[in-house]
């Protein structure tokens, strides 16, 4: 079986790796590029826990084959931060302790920056929707989603 | 690890040229979002895996003399963003926009959605309503087939292994028409419909119908154009009578079974509920072009 050698734009520096024809793009940024804050939750696309901005859409990297990321961009949790400076959305996760155990809190960030990206200004009936597909056991989603209209708010200059 | 091999063409000759030669189960991929899952559980061992979206035109949406053609994987996301799609068809647009989460509509496509060829997907009843079509390219040309066509049962299309679905066509909406889609579930997201409505109509000046679709999914072995239920809407405005002729053929049409989701009893009377409401709904819309 031969791999596929793969040229992507990963949190915005070019990368290049070798995978599988079965092997998704969570498994390739976890298992080839060390790039694991994407987590692994059900593999079915159902907990959102692996998502990632692929083109600007958020999608399940789970649900995505390695090869398909060939000539894409794509943002992980990785590329959240700037250096030690946390994104303000980071920043508000930790104010309003909107995490327990922590294994949702990527795919909710990425899920979230996401969103602010396209609307600045979100109600919270369409940050609840937004994030419907990323699943929480610890938090009760509350938490969440003051978080994230916290952070709209700063990243707004409110 | 069964042995898998990928390939994006790079257009639909080559595509067909693939699916035809392949010596053993290729499977097209579009968004993925079914695929992928089946492959991890073993559902589905293809040897080969097509990937549609490198060819020109799978990824889109274009107004054509008044109509629409909405390529064949263009994502849940962007089919939402169209405002002239939406103004157009409300019912296509929120039936698509119902499948899965964000991340899902980052991806789940029209024709895969169609193809998986599950009774329950919520863009068949909308496009069935519609009319709309698919552009079916193989070894033998193109043809042009009625959404209603494809699905011949759970997981099974019409499409022959060399053939594809290039786009879907919308056709172009006289004055005063309107469409809408209800599914039922148990919850407010992120969920399999228990049953789903579509109904497409088109009004006269003095507000009653002209013109009526109606389509339900999730109570037969495939979704269902349901022509007594339509014939219940034209020649009539909304009313109580008319609404509970509707209901009454729309329950009458169902075939359902009973599993989890929903029992026969359950699924039959939902069906008669989303139906009034979905028709309820597409009169308000076309009404407001008046």
């Amino acid at each position: 079986m031969s791999k596929h050698h793969v040229s992507a734009t990963i949190n915005g520096e070019p990368a290049e790796f070798l995978c599988e024809p079965q092997q998704t793009l969570l498994d390739a940024l976890r298992d080839e590029l060390d790039l694991t804050g994407s987590k692994e939750g059900c593999s079915s696309g159902d907990c959102g826990a692996c998502s990632v901005i692929v083109d600007g859409r958020v999608v399940c990297s789970c649900l995505m084959l390695a090869v398909e990321a060939e000539g894409r961009a794509i943002e992980t949790i990785e590329g959240l931060a700037r250096g030690s400076k946390l994104h303000p959305l980071q920043q508000k996760f930790l104010e309003h302790a909107a995490l327990q155990c922590g294994f949702c809190t990527p795919g909710l960030l990425v899920a979230a920056k996401a969103l602010l990206d396209r609307n600045p200004n979100p109600s919270e009936t369409e940050t609840r929707y937004w994030l419907a597909g990323n699943l929480c056991r610890c938090t009760g989603y509350d938490k969440v989603v003051r978080a994230v209209l916290d952070a709209a708010a700063e990243l707004r200059g409110a | 690890m069964p042995m898998l091999d990928y390939t994006a063409p790079s257009t639909v000759e080559e595509a067909i040229r693939i699916l035809s030669g392949a010596s053993g189960t290729a499977k097209l991929l579009s968004g993925g979002t079914d695929l992928l899952v089946q492959l991890r559980s073993g559902r589905t061992k293809p040897d080969l895996i097509v990937d549609t979206k490198k060819i020109p035109g799978m990824i889109g949406i274009r107004e054509t003399d008044g109509g629409f053609v909405i390529g064949a994987a263009t994502p849940g996301a962007m089919i939402g963003e169209c405002e002239s799609l939406k103004k157009a068809w409300p019912g296509v647009v929120e039936a698509a926009n119902l499948i899965g989460s964000t991340q899902i509509q980052g991806r789940a496509s029209l024709a895969g959605n169609l193809c998986n060829a599950s009774p329950a997907a919520d863009s068949v009843p909308a496009l069935i309503v519609a009319r709309a079509t698919c552009i079916v390219a193989g070894t033998k040309g193109r043809r042009e087939v009625p959404v209603e066509d494809i699905v011949t049962g759970p997981g099974r299309t019409c499409l022959t292994r060399d053939e594809l679905i290039v786009e879907f066509h919308l056709p172009k909406r006289p004055p005063r028409s309107a469409d809408a889609y209800l599914r039922f579930i148990p919850r407010t997201e992120m969920d399999i419909a228990v049953v789903g409505a579509g109904v497409n109509i088109t009004l006269d000046r003095s507000g009653a119908c002209t013109d009526a679709r109606v389509a339900l999914g999730a109570v037969a072995p495939t979704p269902i154009l349901v022509p007594e239920a339509a014939a219940a809407l034209v020649g009539h405005k909304l009313d109580e009578k008319v609404l509970a002729m509707l209901d009454g053929a729309a329950r009458r049409a169902c075939k359902p079974i009973d599993d989890k989701r929903g029992t026969i009893e359950f699924r039959t009377k939902i069906a008669g509920v989303l139906v009034r409401r979905a028709a309820t709904i597409a009169f308000e819309r076309a009404g407001e072009q008046r």
